[in-house]
């Protein structure tokens, strides 16, 4: 450390401080931002009753927790989101495949994908409830049809946007078409493939809220609509508060899983 | 002597929705053992055609095509170097072999003897993004010979590269070759290039290409591809080739 010129130690410290200070501000904002929200609530700025309070949120958690098996919901919604991102990357990236392996089957269903990702899904939710029922199953289905599709298509074009040389260059080694495959097409959209499963776990999420919205009896999509119904703002945004932490645990979750995968070229 | 290689009235169109074109118009070609041919022509004259339908890549229209051996292994070398970012240097010269299914102890240690021989030991294991445009192509070189191949395709290698790299590497590359003993056909429109690296320089007529006619590249004491480019009778076969190309703009 010691050999380090002065300089380098300058830089080191400048870049020490950049991180602290970008800590700081962020905790300022959510601080303020409580702080402003507890204060215009008990002042009566704004109706408690319409807009809550974090201390009411606070409670409302602790007795969710206590009294209405608050995991059980948080477990539900997380469940359901890593099934559907489950059933999504690995049946994207199969169909994926199979589009690029026939590019004539990729012209056949272009429209039809095209059609089927532009659709807005929710129009899909009472149909899908008739067809699968009330029930879980339904939820992940919903699931699926918003992540699946985003999936297959990015995935596709990533194995579509492969440089045309490196194709080559294994032809002329007589490559079969697998081994173009396993050797170019997947290591080269290995960035593509991770990117689409950190869209696809958002993607999944939104799909399972929605679902649980429509549908369900228990996960944090069903508190919302729950609390709504009961006119419990609360609980609603106690929920809302909740899902928005479990999104992004799961979004950090897959980060770290990329980091791994990256660094381990 | 026996050509290795046998090219007779070798025909190639290409269809169009509302055009065929006509690229090979009756190709003839002996490609000896040993010999490194040069192919030269007016752009677009369907050199790498060629090469694409000798090495299977492309169908031909038309004509025959007798190697002398039944199996014959083919080393192509693109323009651009198509290195894999993801694989290191030495994983990027074993990709054939994977793709043979002849990688063992023995053939990668014979790979990389040739990358110690030529100066790339030690990037063996850095990734190609450390490497310069020349040390890029070098390694191309060394890929495709890597499978220890019969006879290699050069297309256009240096295209891609500065002046001064292009003329060291091409240096470079003869070396490799003429050390290896390999038969070689490169393509290119550089005429200095050809006549100072190849024995014999094909000329291709503009299209659908003939073969318009062979120089055997007779200069007295051959030496190096710089060195032959000094001597007085490089620039009378320059002069003759220039004057058989016809390129009007």
């Amino acid at each position: 450390m010691s050999t380090y010129s002065k300089e380098h130690k300058d830089f080191l410290r400048k870049r020490k401080g950049k991180k602290i200070l970008i800590w700081v501000c962020q905790f300022l904002i959510i601080f303020f931002f409580l702080a402003l929200w507890e204060l215009a609530a008990k002042l009566g700025w704004i109706n408690a009753f319409l807009s809550s309070s974090p201390s009411q949120v606070y409670k409302t958690f602790v007795s969710l927790l206590e009294q209405n098996n608050l995991w059980n919901h948080v477990y539900i919604t997380v469940y359901e989101t890593i099934i559907s991102f489950s059933i999504a990357s690995i049946l994207g990236f199969f169909i994926a495949t199979l589009l690029w392996w026939f590019p004539t089957l990729a012209k056949v269903c272009d429209p039809y994908l095209t059609i089927l990702n532009s659709l807005p899904k929710v129009a899909l939710g009472p149909l899908i409830i008739i067809w699968i029922g009330a029930n879980m199953n339904s939820i992940i289905f919903m699931a699926l049809m918003i992540s699946l599709f985003i999936t297959i298509i990015n995935i596709y074009n990533g194995f579509q946007l492969v440089d045309y040389y490196y194709i080559t260059l294994l032809k002329t080694l007589n490559a079969s078409k697998r081994q173009i495959f396993q050797k170019v097409i997947v290591p080269s959209n290995k960035n593509i493939i991770i990117n689409c499963l950190k869209v696809n776990i958002s993607m999944s999420l939104i799909g399972v809220i929605m679902g649980e919205l429509l549908v369900s009896k228990e996960g944090l999509g069903y508190l919302i609509m729950y609390g709504s119904q009961v006119f419990n703002i609360n609980l609603v945004i106690t929920s809302v508060v909740l899902l928005g932490i479990v999104s992004y645990i799961m979004y950090l979750i897959v980060s770290i899983i990329e980091k791994k995968i990256v660094k381990t070229k | 002597m026996k050509p290795i290689l046998r090219i007779r009235d070798l025909k190639k169109n290409y269809q169009d929705l509302d055009d065929e074109v006509k690229a090979l118009g009756g190709i003839n070609l002996d490609v000896y053992d040993g010999e490194l041919l040069a192919i030269v022509g007016p752009s677009g004259c369907g050199k790498t055609s060629l090469l694409s339908i000798l090495s299977n890549l492309e169908n031909k229209s038309d004509g025959t095509i007798e190697f002398q051996k039944e199996t014959i292994k083919i080393g192509y070398m693109l323009q651009k170097d198509a290195l894999f970012p993801w694989r290191t240097i030495l994983d990027n010269c074993l990709i054939g072999l994977e793709i043979q299914h002849s990688l063992t102890e023995e053939s990668k240690n014979r790979v990389i003897q040739l990358l110690k021989t030529y100066g790339l030991g030690d990037f063996m294991n850095k990734y190609p993004s450390s490497l310069s445009g020349g040390m890029k192509q070098r390694v191309a070189l060394i890929r495709t010979l890597a499978t220890d191949p019969d006879i290699l395709f050069l297309d256009e290698p240096f295209s891609a590269l500065d002046y001064l790299t292009r003329i060291y590497l091409s240096e470079d590359v003869y070396n490799i070759i003429k050390k290896e003993g390999k038969t070689a056909i490169l393509v290119t429109h550089d005429l200095a290039e050809a006549i100072s690296l190849s024995d014999r320089v094909a000329v291709l007529s503009k299209r659908p290409a003939v073969v318009k006619k062979i120089y055997t590249i007779d200069i007295p004491n051959k030496s190096t591809p710089i060195e032959n480019r000094k001597r007085t009778e490089f620039s009378s076969y320059y002069d003759q080739i220039w004057r058989d190309l016809d390129v009007h703009l």
